[in-house]
């Protein structure tokens, strides 16, 4: 989905392949790939507390981008992908327990199991739409939250479930240097089957089923179809996030996994841009970063000032405070998010120093 | 352009339109009301506001369906099938008021038409190199491109879709439903709100739809000029029942239509049927 934007001067397409790419531009490309090799470098220097921040970017971020096909592309909503996340979770963690799949396998195995389960909490949404969709979904967070506390058999019930950590080849990845590797293997992957699929025929049925639901019908969508599938992918994506994220931690816990965190989903969409698969990325790091920028910011203060107890004692708060702050200043002032910011600037660095 | 120097289409019905009527509550939208649409036929739906010429559209593509009758495409009735099952058999359409989808580019609208054509599914899309979708999207691009010259739309390709004036929507509207491949196409109104300009290129655009591209068209609209120089055939809807079907000119000679679209005279009684026939 690349909107016409502004391309620079000689570029010519010269044939319908070099029309349809990911990028728009080379530049732009090789701008990405480079990032990729830059995060390939990134455990070499970076600290592991950063690195841990980027492994949370990471698999936050692949969920997130489910949420986006689902809310951004198809134009659903979903208030209960926390409990698609923490599915994933306590299923790559039962598969490695269980029956001995290796962990690599697993996570792919969860995101398939959790596909099928989203199928099937989608189905409601072939009927529903809008604020009664919001509904049902919730239905669905809490019917899984208590799932997650009750089913002792899969989750190992209130004691929670041991996640194993990563074993290839005989060699164990554990600690953040090494995982920082799969996060970034998986994220690569993901976001480019989720960018292919929004170039091709489904998601553009996706799109179609937002903009305008009964001309996409008599444009050959089939509706119903559409709206659960997009529900079975955004499963997907949230079922491997969480695996990740369970193996990550080693323990899964069905705590984690409340509306409060859904709604953090749904503020990374809004917040990086709706229906933009860059803007995903953008989106979750800007949420992850923002309470540890809060926390720095406070720590700042008190360098200046001096110990403030009442501050300290409200850090958690502000924290809280910050997120919804983001949110609602986003709704207000860059409905677009911030992937629509990006274009902005680049296109005013493109037109510098004459802005017309 | 008149009907005698245009060749006569062949005889086949693509869709046939049987007894069908259509109320919502006590409000009779369509009176059973039967027609036949001939292959390669240019046909006209006309009448005053509110005769019920876009129920009956709505009733040929699916969007209402009649409370009686049958609706039949290519000799199939497909009366019961939802919207989306009657695209795939061959019937595309476009829609009164701009239905466009508003923030794709103008090429994905008309991508969005192929549809039914392409094969790729989210797992083999998702796959794009490996799986043979690129190649599948490509050849599907080029016949894209074909309707694009066509409607000559090129150079706003990339546009979004949303930001477009009205003349281009309307033809935009047109490629995504050509796109379709359909045997069969409906026109609700293609030139309502068009200055005569616009107007004269849309309905060359029908035209040639209809003889180089040989797709049978049933076409609503209100600009008498325009549907009596192009169609083949007119039929004549009022309050929702058939009052005249048949040649533009014919149609035009027809006494009850003059009364339904000019009114008849306190003084002179009402034509009756007979009178009429």
């Amino acid at each position: 989905m690349i909107s016409s934007s502004l391309i620079p001067c000689g570029q010519f397409k010269t044939s319908y392949g070099a029309d349809t790419t990911i990028f728009l531009t080379p530049a732009s490309r090789n701008f990405c790939l480079l990032g990729i090799l830059v995060a390939l470098a990134a455990p070499l220097v970076l600290s592991n507390y950063l690195l841990a921040l980027l492994i949370q970017i990471g698999y936050f971020g692949i969920a997130a981008l489910g949420l986006n096909i689902l809310v951004g592309s198809t134009g659903q909503i979903s208030l209960g992908h926390a409990a698609f996340f923490g599915f994933g979770a306590f299923a790559s963690a039962w598969l490695n327990n269980g029956f001995g799949v290796p962990v690599l396998l697993a996570i792919p195995l969860a995101g398939v199991m959790t596909t099928l389960l989203g199928l099937l909490f989608g189905i409601p949404a072939g009927r529903l739409k809008g604020l009664y969709l919001a509904i049902a979904t919730f239905a669905s967070q809490f019917i899984l939250e208590d799932f997650f506390s009750r089913a002792n058999w899969f989750t190992g019930g209130s004691s929670g479930a041991q996640a194993a950590p990563i074993n290839l080849f005989g060699y164990e990845v554990d600690g953040d240097k090494g995982f920082f590797y799969v996060v970034l293997f998986f994220v690569v992957v993901m976001y480019v089957l989720g960018a292919n699929l929004l170039r091709t025929r489904d998601g553009r049925a996706f799109v179609a089923v937002r903009d305008h639901y009964l001309s996409a019908e008599v444009m050959g969508i089939n509706l119903t179809k559409y709206r659960i599938l997009s529900f079975g992918i955004s499963s997907f994506y949230a079922g491997v996030g969480g695996a990740l994220y369970g193996h990550y931690l080693g323990y899964v816990s069905a705590e984690g996994f409340t509306i409060l965190l859904s709604i953090q989903f749904l503020g990374m969409i809004i917040i990086g841009g709706m229906g933009s698969v860059m803007g995903t990325l953008m989106g979750t790091a800007f949420m992850v970063l923002l309470p540890e920028g809060t926390e720095a910011a406070v720590s700042t203060i008190k360098h200046f000032t001096g110990d403030i107890p009442a501050l300290t004692n409200a850090l958690a708060y502000i924290k809280e405070a910050a997120i919804g702050l983001a949110i609602v200043l986003f709704l207000i002032f860059e409905p677009d998010g911030l992937v629509h910011r990006w274009r902005l600037i680049k296109s005013y660095w493109k037109l510098y120093p004459f802005s017309y | 352009m008149s009907v005698e120097n245009t060749p006569m289409p062949e005889l086949r019905p693509v869709l046939e339109v049987r007894d069908v009527s259509l109320g919502f509550g006590g409000v009779r939208a369509l009176t059973e009301v039967s027609f036949e649409v001939r292959k390669g036929e240019l046909f006209s739906i006309i009448g005053p506001n509110g005769a019920g010429k876009t129920s009956m559209l709505n009733c040929i593509s699916g969007r209402y369906r009649p409370n009686s009758g049958r609706v039949m495409l290519n000799g199939r009735d497909v009366t019961g099938f939802t919207p989306n099952v009657r695209a795939t058999l061959g019937l595309g359409r476009t829609f009164q008021n701009l239905a466009l989808f508003g923030h794709m580019s103008v090429l994905d609208n008309i991508m969005v038409g192929r549809h039914h054509l392409l094969r790729n599914n989210a797992l083999t899309g998702a796959l794009y190199w490996l799986s043979g979708a690129r190649k599948e999207e490509l050849s599907h691009r080029r016949k894209v491109e074909d309707i694009i010259d066509f409607l000559e739309i090129a150079h706003i390709r990339k546009a979004v879709a949303g930001t477009l004036p009205y003349g281009l929507r309307k033809r935009v509207e047109l490629a995504r439903a050509m796109a379709v491949e359909p045997s069969i196409i409906l026109l609700d109104e293609p030139m309502a709100g068009m200055n005569l300009e616009e107007k004269e290129d849309m309905a060359r655009y029908i035209v040639d739809l209809n003889e180089e591209w040989g797709m049978t068209v049933v076409m609503i609209e209100h600009d008498m000029g325009v549907v009596m120089d192009i169609s083949h055939r007119v039929m004549v809807l009022e309050f929702g029942r058939k009052i005249a079907e048949g040649l533009p000119d014919e149609v035009m000679a027809n006494e009850r239509v003059k009364v339904a679209y000019l009114g008849v005279d306190d003084d002179e009684p009402v034509p009756t049927e007979e009178q009429v026939a």
